[in-house]
C-alpha cells in the first residue's frame, strides 16, 4: 500500500572529496598551477642560461648574410643571401622531395597492393615479400644502404650511364632532359589557376542543373578542356618560347637539361620504396574490406570487371584507404628530414642545423623548424580530411 | 548391389540401393596441373607476368645467394681475408663483440649478458600464454626487471663498477632504448587517450594539444632538441645530465602521442553500454576503465599497438644521428674505419637482417595474438 510520505528525508551528501564536480575542479586547478609554475621555471632557467652564454633572443639573424652555399637551390641563392633565404631554400627542398615521393609512393603502392591481391600466385608472393622486407627495416638504414650502394656502383662522371643519349646517371647525380622557357612563366600558372577555378564553378553549375532535372553537360570533357586549354592558349598567344633542353656531357660538367643531385635521388628512392610498402598494405586492406557480396552483385548485374572496380569496389575501399594514406603522407613529410644523414639540404639540415650552428639562436630556430613541420602536417591532414569527407558514406 | 524387382507382369526395373562411389576428378582439375593453370598461367598476360617474374626472382635470388654464401669469406680479422669476391663477413664476425656490446668495458660484459637473459626470460614469460603464473610475473617484468637491469648495466652500487651510458652501445643500446621507450610510452599513451576522452575541459585540451603537437613534428627534431636544447631549460650551472636519458625522454614523449591515438581508437570502439554497466555496478572511474573498458579497448587495437611498437623499434636507429652508438651507429662507425673501407653492403645487410628479424617476429606475434584473443565480438 502506498501512502504519501510526510517528510522528505534530506539527500545524503558524501564527503566533499567524493563529489565528482569538486574533484574535477581541484584536479584541473592543480594541473593549471603545475603548468604555470613549470613554464615560469623553464623560462627563468632558459633566460638565465642564455644570458650566461651571451646570446640575445629574437629573429634579427634572419636578415643577416648566411655565408654558406647550398648544393640544391630551387630559387636564387648564394652565400651572400640571408638566413631567411636559406630558410626558403630548405623549405622548398623539403617540399620538393616530399612532393615527388608522395606521388611516386602512391603509384608504386597502388601497384604492389593490387599485385598482392592478384590471382597470380607468384605475383602476390613477390608483392608480399616486397612489403615485408621494406616495412620491417628502419628507413634510416635503407637510406644509408642505398646511398652507399649508389656511391660504389655508379660510375665516375666520365663513364656515365647513358639512356639513349638523353639522360645520364653518374656519381654526381642524374641529368634529365627539361623544358626551358624563354621568359618568366607566371602567365601560364595564372591561366592554369583561372582554369581550375572555372572548372570548379562549371561543376557546381552542372550539379545544380542536374538536380533541377535538366540535362547535364559533358563534365569530363569540359573539365579536361578547362584545365588544358587556358595554359595552352596563353602559351601560344604570348611571347614565351619553350625549348626542349637536352643535356650534353662535356669533360667535367653537363650542360642543359636538369641536374638532380645524388642526395635527392637517393632520398626520393628510399622514401618511395619505404612508404610504398605501407601504401600497399593500406590498399590491400581497403580492397579486402569490401564485402565479396558487392562484387557478386555487380557481376550479377552484368557489369564488366573494370566498371565493377571503378564504380563499386574502389569507392567503398577508398573510405578505408584514405585515412591510412593520409597518415603515410604525413610520415613521408616527417621522414624527409632523415635526409640529414646523407646530406640532403632540406629544411632541417639547412635551417635547423647549419643556420643554428652559425647563429647559435637554438631556441628560435628549433621552434620555427618544428612549427613549419607542424603547419605542413596540419595542412596535409586538412586536405586529406576534405577528400575523406567527400568520399565518406553519405547516409540519408 | 542390384536386384531385380518383378513389379508387374511385364515391367522390369533395375534399382540400385547403394550410392555409386564418386569418380576421381578429371586429371586437369586436380593437383599441380590445376594449380599451375589457375594460379600461374590463367591467361596470356598472367603467363607473361609469371615467366618474367620467375626469371627475375631466380636471377636475383641466385645473385644474393652466391654473394652472401657461395663466394663469401667468413673468418679472418682484417679485410685481407676477403679475396673470394663475394661478401666479406669478417667485417661482421671480427667485430661481433662491439656490435652487441658497443664500447662496454670488456671485463664487465657478463653484466650485459645476465641482463639480457633476465630481459629475455621476462619477455618470453609474459608473451607466451602457456607459461604459468603470468599475472605474478607481470609486475616483475614491468617494474622489477627494468630496475634490476638498470642496476646491472649502470653499476655504481653493490660493488659493481660504474659504467657510463656513454659507453653503452650496439644491439644492447638498441634493445634498451626500445624496451624503456615501450615501457613508459604505452602507459603514458593510455593515460593521454583517457584524458582525451575526459569531459574536463582543461584535461581534454591539454591532451589534445600534447598529442597533436608531438604527432606533427619529425622524430629527428625531437631527438635533436633533446640532445642540444634541453640543457638550456635546466637550472643554470646544473650538470648537463645524461645524453641517453634526454634522448629517452624525447622518445617516450614522442611515441606516447602515437600510442595514445591507437588506444583512443580502441576506446571509441567499446560500446557505451559497457561504461554504463560499470557505473551501474558502482565502479569508480579508474576501476571502470581498468577492469571493463581498457581490456576490451586494448584487445581491439592489438595490431595498431604492435605496429606502433615496431615503428618505435625501427626509429630507435635515429639516435645514431645525435651521436649515440646504437646498433646502426656502431656499424656506421665501423665503416669509417680506414681498414674496412668499402664494406658498407656487408655491414648494412647484417644490420638489416637483425632489425628485420625483430620487427617481423613482432608483427607475426601480433597476428597470432589477435587470432587468439578474438572472442568474436567486433
Amino acid at each position: 500500500m502506498l501512502r504519501p510520505s510526510t517528510t522528505i528525508p534530506p539527500r545524503e551528501h558524501g564527503p566533499l572529496w567524493r563529489d565528482p564536480r569538486v574533484r574535477a575542479f581541484v584536479l584541473q586547478a592543480v594541473m593549471l598551477l603545475v603548468a604555470v609554475v613549470l613554464v615560469i621555471l623553464l623560462t627563468n632557467n632558459t633566460l638565465s642560461n642564455l644570458a650566461a652564454q651571451g646570446v640575445t633572443t629574437g629573429f634579427n639573424y634572419l636578415s643577416q648574410r648566411s655565408g654558406f652555399g647550398i648544393s640544391q637551390t630551387l630559387v636564387e641563392y648564394s652565400a651572400n643571401s640571408t638566413y631567411a633565404d636559406a630558410f626558403t631554400v630548405g623549405l622548398l627542398n623539403t617540399l620538393l622531395v616530399a612532393g615527388l615521393s608522395i606521388v611516386t609512393c602512391t603509384l608504386l603502392g597502388l601497384l604492389v597492393g593490387m599485385a598482392r591481391l592478384s590471382s597470380n600466385w607468384l605475383l602476390s608472393r613477390c608483392a608480399t615479400v616486397y612489403i615485408e622486407i621494406f616495412r620491417n627495416i628502419p628507413m634510416l638504414l635503407q637510406l644509408l644502404f642505398w646511398s652507399a650502394l649508389m656511391m660504389s656502383v655508379l660510375p665516375e662522371f666520365k663513364k656515365s650511364y647513358s639512356l639513349w643519349g638523353v639522360a645520364f646517371l653518374n656519381k654526381k647525380g642524374l641529368v634529365l632532359p627539361w623544358v626551358e622557357f624563354s621568359s618568366s612563366t607566371w602567365p601560364l600558372w595564372l591561366a592554369l589557376a583561372l582554369g581550375l577555378v572555372a572548372m570548379l564553378v562549371m561543376r557546381n553549375i552542372n550539379q545544380y542543373r542536374v538536380r533541377r532535372g535538366k540535362d547535364g553537360w559533358p563534365v569530363r570533357w569540359l573539365t579536361l578542356a578547362l584545365i588544358v586549354l587556358p595554359p595552352l592558349v596563353t602559351f601560344f598567344c604570348s611571347s614565351i618560347h619553350a625549348s626542349l633542353s637536352l643535356p650534353k656531357l662535356t669533360a667535367f660538367s653537363s650542360r642543359g637539361g636538369i641536374h638532380l643531385i645524388p642526395e635527392l635521388v637517393v632520398l626520393w628512392l628510399t622514401l618511395t620504396l619505404y612508404a610504398a610498402a605501407f601504401v600497399a598494405e593500406a590498399v590491400r586492406s581497403g580492397l579486402a574490406s569490401v564485402p565479396n557480396g558487392q562484387r557478386e552483385a555487380a557481376t550479377s548485374l552484368c557489369l564488366p570487371g573494370g566498371l565493377t572496380m571503378r564504380k563499386i569496389v574502389l569507392p567503398q575501399a577508398m573510405r578505408v584507404i584514405i585515412p591510412q594514406l593520409a597518415s603515410q603522407y604525413l610520415n613521408v613529410i616527417k621522414n624527409s628530414s632523415l635526409g640529414i644523414a646523407i646530406g640532403y639540404p632540406d629544411l632541417f639540415a639547412v635551417y635547423g642545423i647549419t643556420t643554428l650552428n652559425q647563429t647559435g639562436q637554438a631556441l628560435e630556430i628549433m621552434a620555427t623548424t618544428m612549427a613549419v613541420y607542424l603547419a605542413l602536417s596540419l595542412l596535409v591532414s586538412l586536405l586529406m580530411n576534405l577528400i575523406n569527407a567527400r568520399m565518406a558514406l553519405k547516409e540519408r | 548391389m542390384t536386384r531385380t524387382i518383378e513389379n508387374s507382369v511385364t515391367d522390369t526395373h533395375i534399382v540400385r540401393d547403394d550410392p555409386i562411389a564418386p569418380r576421381p576428378a578429371p586429371a586437369a582439375e586436380t593437383g599441380v596441373g590445376k594449380w599451375l593453370r589457375t594460379r600461374l598461367f590463367s591467361s596470356p598476360i598472367n603467363s607473361v607476368i609469371t615467366l618474367v617474374l620467375l626469371y627475375l626472382v631466380v636471377r636475383s635470388v641466385w645473385a644474393v645467394f652466391s654473394w652472401a654464401f657461395l663466394n663469401a669469406s667468413w673468418l679472418g680479422d682484417s679485410s685481407a681475408a676477403c679475396t673470394s669476391g663475394g661478401a666479406c663477413w669478417p667485417f661482421v664476425t671480427s667485430r661481433i663483440g662491439q656490435l652487441v656490446y658497443g664500447f662496454y668495458p670488456e671485463v664487465e660484459r657478463w653484466r650485459v649478458a645476465v641482463a639480457f637473459v633476465i630481459w629475455l626470460l621476462s619477455v618470453v614469460w609474459i608473451l607466451v600464454p602457456r607459461m604459468p603464473k603470468r599475472l605474478l610475473v607481470l609486475p616483475f617484468a614491468l617494474i622489477g626487471m627494468p630496475i634490476i637491469n638498470l642496476i646491472l648495466l649502470r653499476g655504481g652500487v653493490f660493488g659493481l663498477e660504474s659504467v657510463l651510458t656513454r659507453q653503452w652501445g650496439g644491439l644492447m643500446l638498441t634493445l634498451t632504448v626500445a624496451t624503456i621507450g615501450m615501457l613508459f610510452a604505452i602507459p603514458l599513451g593510455v593515460l593521454l587517450a583517457l584524458g582525451r576522452q575526459s569531459k574536463m575541459p582543461l584535461v581534454h585540451g591539454f591532451c589534445v594539444v600534447f598529442i597533436e603537437l608531438w604527432r606533427g613534428i619529425p622524430m629527428i627534431t625531437v631527438l635533436f632538441t633533446a640532445s642540444t636544447i634541453f640543457p638550456l631549460f635546466m637550472p643554470h650551472g646544473s650538470a648537463e645530465g645524461d645524453k641517453l636519458l634526454r634522448a629517452l625522454i624525447g622518445i617516450v614523449m614522442f611515441w606516447s602521442a602515437y600510442f595514445a591515438e591507437v588506444v583512443r581508437a580502441g576506446l571509441q570502439a567499446v560500446p557505451n553500454g559497457q561504461v554504463e554497466a560499470g557505473k551501474a555496478l558502482c565502479l569508480g572511474y579508474w576501476k571502470r576503465n581498468a577492469l571493463i573498458v581498457l581490456p576490451q579497448a586494448l584487445k581491439l587495437v592489438i595490431p595498431g599497438l604492435v605496429s606502433t611498437a615496431i615503428q618505435l623499434f625501427k626509429d630507435t636507429s635515429l639516435v645514431t644521428i645525435i651521436g649515440l652508438f646504437d646498433f646502426l651507429g656502431v656499424i656506421k662507425a665501423g665503416l669509417t674505419d680506414s681498414a674496412w673501407m668499402g664494406y658498407a653492403a656487408e655491414g648494412y645487410a647484417f644490420a638489416a637482417l637483425i632489425y628485420w628479424i625483430f620487427c617481423f617476429s613482432m608483427s607475426r606475434y601480433s597476428l597470432w595474438l589477435e587470432r587468439r584473443v578474438d572472442t568474436g565480438r567486433r
